[in-house]
């Protein structure tokens, strides 16, 4: 589904990816993680075609397109799905026009008629039971205000309504209290399915508890440094990154 | 050489208004006609507004009036179907609609109506003849003639407007709308005064429509004169949609008394030039007043707001938000000038000036002014001029909104934070409408008004 070849990106000048190499294929979950400032969430970004960031080498396949030559939003209407790290907060924009205008621009691209009012807010409501979003979240501006755990939720909701096939979940579980956090986890396994696949990013194996993974990173200094099963991810918990950065 | 064409440009005028005097004093009552002479005196010492004075320091007046217009003092006909006009009326709420076209009240059956609650609403020469005690107590009370030369101007030459009456503990439950029409074979210099009298506890909202429909050029000069009662609620929305030929001059005089509340809300969504001027005077103590102010200004539009607030009692609360965008080579102003008392102790006073700039060579100039005498107050202003939050912009892109699209929400949602201070809902709704078209590109011309008066 998504092929990562010698990717390296730049921002101010500065090298932040330094040769990343993955590939990912449908029905599978591969967690990231890393120390902070590695460059996770400049990895996340590049994918979904943040411009500040210059990619000056590499190349990524997504579905057999080259997805760098792809705008931001046709990677989504392809079906890649960014779960921010921080939400953005979008005064005067609600949410319930977000998301239709969302959702309609992915149908559109699918060759799908524009749903009906009705219909809409139908999945609205069948997508907040999912993730146990509060109603009253999604009469407002979009994430205004929200806290950080609704936030979150908000992404999964979104992602929920969107049904990406390629989903990059960028700490999604920092900020969630426990209840939140097993919703949310199970939010993401019910969207499940042998067709999509997912790449979370996180700093704790908890979460990998719920959602578990088929292959785990270590990224570190903008290069993978070590991948391999969901048990790298209970080694990490237990003997920090130090062997990695000594490693290195 | 301004100077020069400064002095003909003024003595043109008081020309204009002496070879006319019999056609305008014959025609009006004498309470219109009472500040006349007073009027023009002040207009001959103060002129016209000039470049170099600080309040006009970004708009140019006089080229408006050196252009080519024509002056009429008894109604010119038209001829045009009315009932084109009148498919009108906000739905679901129904308005009671007062029209003016040129300057001068258009009756759809008499030109003063009286409603059963006592509402009055119509001509407001009219009214001066009908209801002289009412008229003559309040008309020309709180405009100022002596400082603001366009108010004198107007004062000297106005023969008609609306005039609209809300009786003691009267509340309205539906909407006055009035409607100002410009219409014209030939380019057209207009002004009308309209006069608002809310008296003790009563309640009402005001919609202010002004469109341009044919495609000559407009100027106008209007004052438009408010007087809150005590514990009296007045909301006052005013939508400017006129074309890029027309020039607005818009004088807002509001005086509250105890308790009152009077909200403003100016929406101007199309125009070439504009120039808005609203003054406020908090004369009592427990007013609040809200002034609200949207503009979606592009090509060469000009916009610019002055307001001044002026806080004489103590324990009022004035509220300020005004917003634009500005577009391709648009240029604009705000000049907020919040004035508190020495006696206007507790006073609370916000203002802010939000701006959002879609292109370089857009430009907005903007300046708080606030003169504070008082020790035991409130205030705060804010301004900021800056462009669309690309962060914002991406994050709707990455849900795979295309990116004009996405830049077209974020103008929206910034716009709609003005528009949603309107309580009336139907209406709200309809100027959201109207905002998105105007955004989208798809509201050049004024025939798509929200009212479908046009
Ligand atoms: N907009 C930016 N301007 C300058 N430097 C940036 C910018 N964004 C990221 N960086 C730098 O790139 C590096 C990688 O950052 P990134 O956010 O990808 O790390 P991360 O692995 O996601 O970290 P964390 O675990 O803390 O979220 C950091 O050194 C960061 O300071
Ligand atoms: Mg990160």
């Amino acid at each position: 589904m998504l092929k990562i070849k010698d990717l390296h990106a730049n921002i101010k000048g500065k090298e932040i990816l330094r040769g990343i190499n993955l590939e990912i294929k449908a029905g599978e979950v591969h967690a990231i993680m890393g120390p902070n400032g590695s460059g996770k969430s400049t990895l996340a970004a590049v994918l979904a075609g943040r411009e500040i960031f210059e990619v000056t080498h590499g190349e990524v396949t997504f579905n057999d397109k080259n997805l760098l030559e792809l705008s931001p939003e046709d990677r989504s209407r392809e079906g890649l799905f960014l779960g921010f790290q921080y939400p953005i907060e979008i005064p005067g924009v609600s949410m319930v026009n977000f998301m239709k205008a969302a959702v309609n621009e992915q149908r559109k691209h699918r060759g799908l008629e524009q749903l009906s009012p009705a219909d809409f807010l139908k999945m609205m409501r069948e997508k907040k039971e999912l993730v146990e979003i509060d109603s009253a979240l999604t009469n407002r501006s979009v994430n205004e205000g929200f806290s950080g755990g609704e936030k979150k939720k908000n992404e999964i909701f979104q992602m929920a309504m969107l049904d990406p096939k390629l989903s990059i979940l960028d700490e999604t579980d920092s900020g969630l209290d426990i209840d939140a956090l097993r919703i949310v986890a199970n939010g993401v396994n019910k969207l499940k399915t042998a067709n999509n696949a997912s790449i979370v990013i996180t700093h704790y194996q908890r979460l990998l508890d719920y959602i578990v993974p088929d292959h785990v990173h270590i990224l570190y200094n903008g290069r993978i440094v070590k991948s391999a099963g969901k048990e790298l991810a209970l080694e990490l918990e237990e003997k920090g990154y130090d062997w990695i950065k000594n490693g290195e | 050489m301004s100077k020069t064409t400064t002095i003909s440009v003024k003595e043109e005028l008081v020309d204009l208004y002496l070879s006319n005097l019999d056609l305008i004093t014959d025609r009006s009552s004498a309470i219109l006609n009472r500040g006349r002479q007073a009027a023009i005196e002040n207009f001959n010492l103060l002129g016209l507004p000039e470049a170099k004075s600080e309040k006009y320091k970004y708009s140019k007046i006089e080229p408006l009036f050196t252009q080519d217009l024509e002056k009429y003092f008894t109604p010119k006909d038209i001829t045009f179907k009315i009932d084109d006009i009148f498919r009108c009326d906000i739905p679901e709420i129904g308005t009671d609609l007062a029209l003016v076209l040129n300057g001068f009240y258009l009756p759809k059956g008499d030109k003063l109506k009286k409603l059963d609650n006592g509402v009055i609403y119509g001509s407001l020469a009219e009214a001066s003849v009908k209801y002289p005690e009412i008229v003559s107590k309040h008309y020309n009370t709180i405009a100022d003639n002596t400082s603001e030369g366009l108010v004198a101007l107007n004062t000297a030459f106005i023969q008609d407007g609306v005039f609209i009456y809300i009786p003691k503990g009267v509340e309205m439950d539906r909407p006055i709308q009035i409607i100002n029409l410009m219409m014209s074979d030939e380019n057209l210099f207009v002004q009308y005064r309209n006069l608002v009298v809310m008296e003790e506890s009563s309640k009402a909202s005001i919609v202010i429509c002004d469109h341009t429909l044919s495609v000559q050029k407009f100027l106008s000069n209007v004052v438009t004169e408010v007087v809150a009662k005590p514990n009296s609620n007045l909301e006052l929305i005013k939508m400017q949609n006129e074309h890029n030929d027309s020039a607005q001059l818009s004088h807002t005089y509001v005086h509250q008394q105890r308790d009152s509340k009077v909200t403003t809300n100016t929406i101007s969504l199309h125009g070439g030039f504009i120039r808005n001027n609203l003054n406020v005077l908090l004369d009592d103590v427990g007013c609040e007043n809200n002034s609200y102010g949207l503009h979606l200004t592009d090509r060469t539009q000009h916009i610019d707001n002055y307001s001044f607030i002026d806080h004489a009692k103590p324990n009022c609360t004035s509220n300020e938000l005004f917003k634009g965008i500005m577009d391709d080579q648009a240029t604009g102003a705000f000049n907020g000038r919040i004035l508190v008392r020495r006696d206007a102790q507790q006073t609370q006073a916000f203002q802010s000036n939000n701006n959002l700039l879609l292109t370089a060579d857009a430009k907005m100039n903007t300046k708080p002014q606030l003169e504070i005498y008082a020790d035991d107050v409130k205030c705060s202003h804010g301004a900021t001029v800056g462009q669309l939050d690309m962060e914002a912009k991406f994050y709707m892109q990455a849900r795979g909104i295309g990116e004009k699209e996405a830049k077209l929400l974020l103008m929206i949602g910034f716009a709609h934070d003005v528009v949603k201070k309107i309580s009336i809902e139907p209406l709200r709704v309809r100027i959201d409408e109207l905002v998105d078209k105007r955004l989208r590109g798809e509201l050049s011309r004024c025939h798509n008004c929200p009212m479908h008066c046009c």
